[in-house]
């Protein structure tokens, strides 16, 4: 059996969800419980197994109703290294542009047999409102700056492999804040993990009432630089923004580049990550992305593991 | 000629300010005779227990006809109205197309006395085609019977217009309504702007859009000495200004819904879209100046921005489906429930909200019980509990977010030019 073999085991009673729709709502348990058979799948993966057959028969279904390579790719592996079948589906190639509305899309997919549907779409409370209208179950891929559950996971995964927990750490969220799905999961799920979290960036795009939240905010890198032990560097979200918040990208990136200089005010083991794609010279100059500290290519990798963890728990049992 | 005896009632009438148990006596179309009794030649309608109230009415209704037949039309919508206690409507002009000219006026007039269901008066657009450029024929407008003058749905943008709208109904001494928003601050807009949009990710509606408006819209009704009435005020900010304006005895007036008074933007947690409307449910502290201002007079009116969509276009994402509610059918109920029962209004101030105030400021011999008037009236039961079922709404639509809720006090008669047209 395969599951022997890396040590898996059947899907465990504690996990009750049908669907993974946020961070906001799990508990530290369930983040533990998706964390730890990530972290066995990435250890499979790294072990050379390609094929872990645990949903076999199942499909799965990508409705991605925004431009996505990176995890759109991550999910339709991650499903094909669990023996599912995957299909994609763009907005770009439906009857969406025939008139038809989304929960009509989705169920016409769902009647065709589907077991997972993952989704992404512009608008926040989209998968929430395909969850309520299908009987199969649904993974929010990204629901506009509302979150991106399966990003915050591996991010807090490639934080606990490389640092060995999460608890007690001072995790920096950088940039647009205002439009970052990834910004939200990260910063439920680090919460309830117990991190202590900042939100950093310009005055337009961080605001202060996240502090009403237990989130630290400050509008100056320089000032957290050496207390954090891990910086997120988030995209700025040019194609969300409806008036520029910042007077140029020049200005944005004197203030919030991550660079070599600023590196050397950090902690020695400061971790970078980058949730991807990145533009490089405006968050993050090339040199520190492609330098020691950067996890930018294993968050990639953990992605994979995490969204493999994600579907095994939610389409694993018999 | 028919006659009417509605005995043993508590008879509220604020445009008198009477509170009193006593017999009410109907001949023909009009009100007759305060405490009358029975000759043994009358219907009589016993209402021991209830309160008899002047018709409900209700200054801020879309009703959809012509153009959107799918949402709700004039049938059905005074229907709805009659459902709800309301003897009297007033009708926003947002249809397609928009009712800008006499011809209009009188097409939404005959339907209604076709529906024959309650009375339906006609707001009419204040610029030509709702596009806020240039005036519409408000003399004809008027002649034809329109009572008001409004571009709702948005806002009167340019300030010259509205400052010419003011100045033009100055001869005909009608108000202007307005959507107070600044349109540059609620682009992408979904829901009221503060902690939980900030959690949930949607965009934005900032208070601010609908305080400075009000300002804007406060001073150029003090500068020409034009009525101006705000429609649905659902900030402190606003409420603050129109108080400070009401000392300074500029003619202004105002409305609130009632899901401005009960909901708040915690509901949109749910992503449901019968929480989306326009302006948004707002945070507490915004509820509770409202009500605070109900209570105090600086608002005068209970509307219900009774705002039809079929379903199709409401099950959409949440940036898609349109904004706003139906309030008809459930509008006494939540009066009752969420400002009486607790204590936030009286019976008389809270139905004054609802029949003389509204009367006056539309300028129409209504909401009165005073011998002669017009016979429209109101059967309260005051008590009875029961539970918000869409399914059973007259209206045409069902978006609302008080399905499930349970309420106290229904109508249960409504009484129209002397005849009774609904009885539950």
């Amino acid at each position: 059996m395969i599951t022997d073999l890396i040590d898996l085991g059947p899907v465990p009673d504690a996990w009750k969800r049908r669907h993974l729709l946020g961070l906001e709502d799990l508990s530290a348990e369930e983040l533990t419980l998706i964390l730890d058979k990530a972290t066995i799948f990435r250890k499979a993966i790294d072990e050379g197994h390609r094929k872990i057959p645990l949903l076999t028969g199942k499909t799965c279904v990508n409705l991605f109703f925004e431009n996505s390579t990176r995890t759109r790719t991550s999910f339709s592996l991650a499903a094909r290294r669990l023996g599912a079948d995957t299909v994609d589906f763009s907005a770009g190639t439906s009857s969406l542009s025939k008139g038809e509305t989304v929960i009509d899309t989705a169920k016409n997919i769902e009647a065709m047999g589907v077991d997972l549907v993952v989704v992404r779409h512009r608008t926040p409370g989209t998968p929430h409102l395909l969850s309520q209208n299908l009987d199969c179950s649904v993974v929010n891929a990204g629901d506009g700056p509302h979150e991106h559950p399966t990003q915050g996971l591996l991010d807090i995964l490639t934080i606990r492999q490389r640092l060995g927990r999460v608890a007690g750490l001072t995790v920096a969220m950088v940039g647009d804040i205002a439009h970052s799905r990834t910004a939200r999961s990260n910063i439920w799920g680090l919460k309830k993990l117990g991190a202590h979290v900042i939100v950093c960036g310009p005055s337009t795009l961080v605001s202060p009432r996240w502090q009403e939240l237990g989130v630290e905010f400050s509008y100056s890198l320089d000032a957290i630089l050496p207390r954090v032990d891990v910086l997120n560097l988030l995209r700025i979200q040019f194609e969300r923004q409806f008036t520029r918040p910042f007077p140029s990208v020049r200005e944005y990136a004197t203030l919030y580049a991550m660079d070599r200089q600023r590196l050397a005010k950090t902690k020695d083991d400061i971790l970078i990550l980058a949730p991807g794609p990145i533009n490089r010279g405006v968050e993050v100059t090339p040199d520190v992305a492609d330098g020691a500290h950067s996890a930018i290519l294993e968050q990639v990798t953990n992605g994979v593991a995490v969204r493999m963890a994600v579907l095994w728990l939610l389409a694993g049992r018999p | 000629m028919s006659r009417i005896l509605i005995q043993n009632g508590r008879v509220i009438d604020p445009s008198q300010q009477i509170d009193r148990v006593m017999n009410l006596l109907i001949e023909g179309d009009k009100i007759a005779a305060h405490g009358a009794h029975s000759t043994g030649q009358e219907m009589v309608i016993d209402a021991g227990g209830k309160i008899v109230s002047p018709g409900l009415i209700d200054m801020h209704v879309h009703l959809r006809e012509p153009g959107r037949e799918e949402d709700e039309t004039i049938r059905t919508g005074t229907a709805a109205a009659l459902a709800g206690g309301f003897t009297s409507i007033a009708c926003i002009p947002n249809t397609e197309p928009p009712i800008d000219t006499q011809a209009a006026v009188e097409f939404v007039r005959d339907q209604a006395n076709r529906a024959d269901n309650c009375n339906v008066f006609v707001i009419a657009c204040v610029s030509k085609n709702r596009e806020g450029k240039e005036l519409a024929e408000i003399a004809q407008l008027y002649a034809a019977g329109a009572v008001a003058f409004t571009d709702d749905g948005a806002p009167v943008y340019d300030a010259e217009l509205m400052r010419r709208a003011f100045e033009y109904c100055l001869m005909f001494d009608k108000p202007v309504l307005n959507h107070a928003e600044i349109l540059e601050l609620t682009k992408q807009g979904v829901m009221h702007e503060g902690l939980v949009s900030l959690q949930l990710g949607l965009g934005g509606i900032p208070a601010a859009a609908e305080d400075v408006m009000v300002s804007r819209d406060i001073a150029l009704a003090e500068a020409t000495g034009g009525r101006l009435h705000i429609m649905h005020v659902s900030t402190a900010g606003s409420v603050e200004a129109l108080r400070r304006a009401k000392k300074r005895n500029v003619r202004v007036t105002a409305e609130v819904t009632p899901h401005h008074l009960t909901l708040t933007d915690e509901c949109l947690r749910s992503f449901d879209s019968n929480y989306k409307m326009n302006p948004p449910l707002r945070s507490q502290d915004h509820i509770q100046a409202c009500i605070s201002a109900l209570a105090d007079g600086t608002l005068d009116v209970i509307a219900t921005d009774h705002a039809p969509h079929a379903q199709e276009k409401k099950m959409q994402e949440l940036d898609l489906a349109p904004f706003g509610i139906i309030g008809l059918e459930t509008c006494l109920g939540l009066v009752v429930t969420k400002l009486i029962e607790p204590g936030h209004l009286d019976w008389p101030t809270a139905l004054a909200k609802m029949t003389i105030n509204p009367a006056k400021i539309l300028g129409i011999s209504k909401g009165t019980l005073d011998v002669g008037a017009d016979a429209d009236v109101t059967i309260i039961d005051p008590d009875v509990r029961w539970t918000v079922d869409p399914a059973k709404f007259h209206s045409k639509s069902t978006n609302t977010p008080f399905g499930g809720w349970v309420l106290r006090g229904q109508a249960t008669t409504v009484i129209v030019g002397g005849r009774v047209k609904f009885t539950r």
